[in-house]
């Protein structure tokens, strides 16, 4: 095994080094940066930076053609459509109500899943840097749903809430009969917020975990030493320390609450209804799913996203830079 | 075997000049050692002498031909780095062989010369081992014998011994110069230790933000500073200065009057200075001696290793004099002594810092 | 109240926070591991134990027997109570709250039981043709065909195409190298879900709609990637590279020979990262592949789940196939994957 992979890692090199021998040779050492750049530059070019430029011409031209040459300029109709709206808080009085439902659903999910899962992946975090017996085995459950793949992680749930499933039995047995918790729009909302704070508090947890691991430990010896109540110590020390920790998982959790789609298309689909549409969910529904293909209200929804995005990311930024001054 | 010269070598980062056209002959086979404080551009230089640095400006011949252009490997030269540079993932022979490799060298050979430099340096018992597993001075030993198999026209050394203890240091000094005496090749050394400097060079280079500031063979820069920085720089501990104002002149040196009026006396030609100029007398510590005939001082600190002693004193004009005596002394922290400097011993500098040029050397009496 | 959340060293004997911190991590063990595990065990169940109501916990599947006369076997049931108690028999239809059955020894008598008299019997069956099926009525092998296909294959040229970039941005002094490590963490801004529609064109253009490609390609430059690599390689000391110029090395020799093998753990992090995300990734797929022998297995769970209502059998033994090459390998690597992620902050 080791040795298959050592001559291929040689071959690989051979294959690769004389032309780069010559290519050093001819541009000089210093401009072979470049050449190392490259590839990345161009995929980068091609699949990240062309398309951006290329969302704003499909945001304001119509059509259901997907090439460019073969679209209607609209100016700004898409961006009308979507904001046309009798008011904001209410999406049936929009144009597309389905965008402003995505809206308010992807709204509350985000401060719904966020807020839970800061929380209980906090208390979890805590927990478990205390001294306790197995800590790498807990750990370990937490973060386990977090590499699951999103349609595994649906199934998964689907199959303990379908009509007929345990989490029914389990209600018969308790007395409390039976719900279609997938099918009732309320409940499938809080499924999919439980669902998503599932497969993903273990990475928070263990975000935080180092966060509090790294808060050094004569820091609270001193606070023992001066008769720290245990709460007070909760309070005026560990999470005074470990803000800049818990700043960065809320705007790294907030970024990835925003773009949620793949556990929830796969759970609910959408429905009941609209009652768990998200936006992600909206502009694949409307680019791709369905026909004709609004190409261009997509696209106008995306940048509206990718402008909330920039924000988020912004503030990721600034709390991250935070993180690493203060150490 | 190389001759290396450099003709107004000039390095610019950007706008930032930091080697101002230097130029310096190293003949072939010695040891050539730069030394100076930290950013005065020693490394910058030999960098550019390695062709690791774009030389700005300027000629760099080695061997009579000019390489500013070729790149490092095919200048023929070999270094060895400060922080030794070996590759962590290989073993002590892939180490030494990693660069005969790169040049298709036959296996043959690459093991024959493995096998002679892990022999000369003793490291045959290390060859299979990896760096992490070698103490400092056999990492060290690796690092020169990664240079030595490549059997290069010129050696390059980069602070080499700094990141050894100072007992390790001292053998390992002897081993790069016992290296030199077999091999005889050119070697630049880069050091900012200016013991390392004196026992080991054949030519000393002292620099100061990017210039040379004096050149020639240790001895000669310990008795003939050409600036009060390098008579500052070489000794240890650094030489005594004393302003002083010139009072008289004659063919055997000049007399001089210090802030209080005492009067001294200095062997050194006084022909480019006038009377009445301030000048700036200096005075090795090993050369201060207590003699009630001398410059009454306080003694404020005293250190007895023992063999040697080292009187910290002040004298009346609050000027700080440190006097290096050998043998053991009686004098204890807050008596009052007398120093005396005797004529041959003085060095005397201008106020640009140059020297006058000395007349006769007092170091050179009881030369056995 | 909150003490439990500070204390940090344990004392002799467990107080009430203790117990509260273990209430709080035994909760947590069974909601995070009892689904999967729940999964795992109902994929074994046949398909007629699957339907059941209430559920069992292990694989019992009613058991049925053979009787002359009747087309179908009868399901075996035990009496425990009433005029037949401890007899076993078949059933041959239900009648409102009352069993017809017949003793299998003596087909020719019918028996009227109430059906709280009798019990099914029950034996444990584990029902491997789940799994088996996958291979023989199902594509399962060129799903997973695929989806090994884009991940290994991504996986490499992501780690090449980053490693390289990280290494010109950490080693080398260039003008505009600020400007490119910029443009590069600039991406982090833009992730794939908001250039969906130009991305689709773009990669339609190529020619790739339907291609492992198309997956493949927009995804091996990541940011992610060319920081974790560049900030391990800052850490690498110039000298050595400085060494293996002067031992004759050509730049590309010294990222190949010097460089990468140093950069091991942060790329050892950024493959794992990589597999991760090609294996589970789903919505870009599901947009570029439509056909049903180019998905990846992501696609096939979802395509499966969607057409047929109640094939759960195969669809679970799909699932836990799907899940297993990821739990295995964490299973190997655990501390090094949480180290790694809890490192470099990224997931």
């Amino acid at each position: 095994m080791t040795a298959l992979f050592r001559t291929l890692y040689e071959g690989a090199f051979n294959i690769f080094e004389k032309p780069m021998r010559m290519l050093q040779y001819s541009l000089g050492a210093h401009r072979m940066a470049w050449v190392f750049l490259l590839p990345n530059l161009l995929i980068f070019g091609l699949f990240t930076y062309l398309p951006i430029l290329l969302n704003i011409w499909y945001s304001t031209t119509g059509g259901d053609r997907i090439l460019l040459g073969d679209r209607d300029w609209v100016g700004g109709d898409n961006f009308a459509t979507l904001f046309d709206c009798g008011s904001y808080l209410d999406p049936n009085s929009c144009r597309r109500d389905l965008f402003w439902r995505a809206v308010h659903n992807t709204g509350w999910f985000v401060v719904l899943q966020v807020g839970f899962m800061i929380l209980l992946s906090l208390i979890a975090a805590l927990i478990l840097n205390r001294t306790i017996p197995l800590k790498g085995f807990f750990r370990a459950v937490f973060f386990y749903p977090v590499l699951l793949s999103p349609v595994v992680v649906a199934l998964i749930w689907k199959w303990i809430l379908q009509r007929n499933g345990v989490l029914n039995a389990g209600m018969d047995w308790a007395g409390m009969g039976t719900v279609n918790w997938l099918l009732d729009p309320s409940w499938a909302f809080f499924w999919i917020v439980f669902v998503s704070i599932w497969a993903n508090m273990g990475f928070y947890v263990l975000i935080l975990l180092a966060g509090l691991q790294a808060i050094p430990g004569d820091v609270y010896e001193a606070a023992e030493m001066d008769g720290t109540p245990a709460w007070r110590r909760l309070v005026r020390i560990t999470l005074p320390l470990l803000t800049p920790t818990l700043l960065v998982v809320m705007v790294l959790s907030l970024i990835r609450a925003v773009q949620a789609f793949d556990e929830i298309y796969v759970l609910t689909g959408g429905g009941p209804g609209s009652a768990t549409t998200l936006l992600i969910q909206y502009i694949y529904d409307v680019g791709f799913a369905t026909r004709p293909r609004q190409f261009g209200l997509a696209a106008a929804a995306s940048l509206v996203m990718a402008g909330v995005l920039l924000v988020l990311t912004l503030l990721q930024l600034a709390a991250t830079r935070k993180r690493a001054e203060e150490g | 075997m190389a001759e290396v010269e450099l003709r107004g070598i000039v390095k610019d980062y950007g706008a930032v000049r930091v080697v101002h056209g230097v130029d310096l002959t190293i003949e072939d086979g010695i040891f050539c050692v730069f030394v100076g404080p930290s950013g005065c551009g020693k490394s910058t230089l030999l960098r550019m002498i390695a062709g690791l640095e774009e030389i700005s400006g300027g000629d760099l011949m080695i061997g009579g031909t000019r390489v500013n252009e070729q790149r490092a490997a095919e200048r023929g030269l070999a270094m060895v780095f400060q922080t030794y540079a070996l590759y962590p993932h290989m073993s002590v022979r892939q180490n030494l062989a990693f660069g005969l490799e790169n040049i298709r060298m036959p296996k043959a050979e690459i093991a024959a010369r493995v096998t002679e430099a892990a022999r000369m340096l003793q490291l045959e018992p290390y060859l299979d081992r990896r760096p992490r597993a070698l103490s400092g001075g056999q990492r060290q030993r690796v690092a020169i014998g990664r240079a030595v198999v490549r059997e290069p026209k010129v050696f390059l050394f980069d602070e080499p011994l700094s990141n050894l203890d100072a007992e390790l240091r001292v053998s390992m000094r002897g081993e790069i110069a016992g290296l030199h005496r077999r091999i005889g090749n050119t070697m630049i050394y880069v050091t900012h230790d200016q013991v390392e400097a004196m026992t080991m060079a054949d030519k000393i280079v002292v620099l100061r933000d990017g210039r040379i500031e004096q050149a020639g063979a240790p001895i000669e820069l310990y008795n003939r500073p050409a600036n009060t920085f390098v008579a500052g720089f070489i000794g240890s501990p650094r030489m005594n200065f004393m302003p002083c104002t010139v009072t008289g002149r004659n063919e055997t040196g000049i007399t001089l009057q210090d802030a209080q009026g005492r009067v001294l006396q200095a062997a050194v030609d006084g022909r480019t200075v006038a009377e009445g100029e301030e000048v700036e007398l200096g005075i090795r510590p090993e050369h201060l001696h207590p003699d009630p005939e001398g410059y009454p001082v306080t003694v404020e600190n005293v250190e007895q290793l023992g063999g040697e002693s080292y009187l910290y004193t002040r004298t009346e004009t609050g000027i700080a004099l440190t006097a290096h005596l050998s043998g053991q002394t009686t004098l204890a922290r807050g008596s009052r002594t007398h120093l005396v400097i005797r004529p041959d011993f003085a060095h005397v500098f201008r106020k640009d810092t140059t020297a006058l040029p000395r007349l006769r050397l007092g170091e050179l009496e009881n030369v056995m | 109240m909150l003490r439990f959340l500070t204390q940090r060293r344990g004392r002799d004997r467990l107080d009430m926070t203790d117990w509260i911190a273990f209430g709080f991590l035994g909760l947590g063990v069974f909601l995070m591991l009892g689904p999967v595990l729940w999964l795992t065990l109902s994929s074994f169940k046949t398909e007629a134990a699957l339907q059941e109501y209430p559920p069992k916990l292990l694989p019992l599947a009613p058991q049925f027997v053979e009787v002359e006369g009747f087309e179908t076997a009868l399901q075996r049931f035990q009496i425990v109570s009433g005029e037949h108690a401890g007899r076993e028999l078949a059933q041959v239809r239900r009648v409102g709250l009352n069993a017809q059955m017949i003793d299998p020894a003596n087909p020719d008598e019918r028996l009227n039981v109430h059906i709280n008299d009798r019990e099914a019997v029950r034996a444990v069956q584990v029902e491997t043709e789940n799994y088996t099926g996958l291979f023989t009525r199902f594509n399962f092998l060129r799903y997973f065909w695929n989806s090994t296909f884009i991940t290994v294959v991504a996986t490499v040229l992501t780690v090449l195409f980053n490693s390289m970039a990280a290494f010109a941005l950490a080693k080398y002094r260039f003008t505009g190298r600020n400007t490119v490590f910029l443009l590069i963490i600039a991406t982090l801004m833009i992730p794939p879900t908001v250039t969906l529609v130009p991305l689709f064109l773009v990669v339609s253009q190529m020619g790739l709609i339907n291609s492992p490609w198309a997956v493949i390609w927009p995804a091996i430059a990541t940011p992610t990637g060319v920081f974790l690599l560049r900030q391990y390689m800052l850490t690498i000391p110039d000298d050595l590279l400085d060494a293996a110029r002067m031992d004759n090395a050509s730049e590309w020799r010294v990222y190949w020979k010097v460089v990468l093998p140093l950069s091991a753990p942060a790329l050892a992090v950024l493959i794992i990262f990589s597999v991760m995300w090609r294996w589970n990734e789903f919505l870009w797929p599901l947009i570029v592949l439509n056909r049903s022998e180019v998905f990846t297995l992501q696609l096939a769970l979802n395509s499966f789940q969607g057409e047929l209502q109640t094939a759960w059998s195969s669809l679970l033994a799909m699932t836990v196939l799907t899940l297993l090459p990821i739990t295995l390998v964490f299973a190997f690597l655990q501390k090094f994957i949480t180290q790694g992620i809890a490192q470099s902050g990224v997931k």
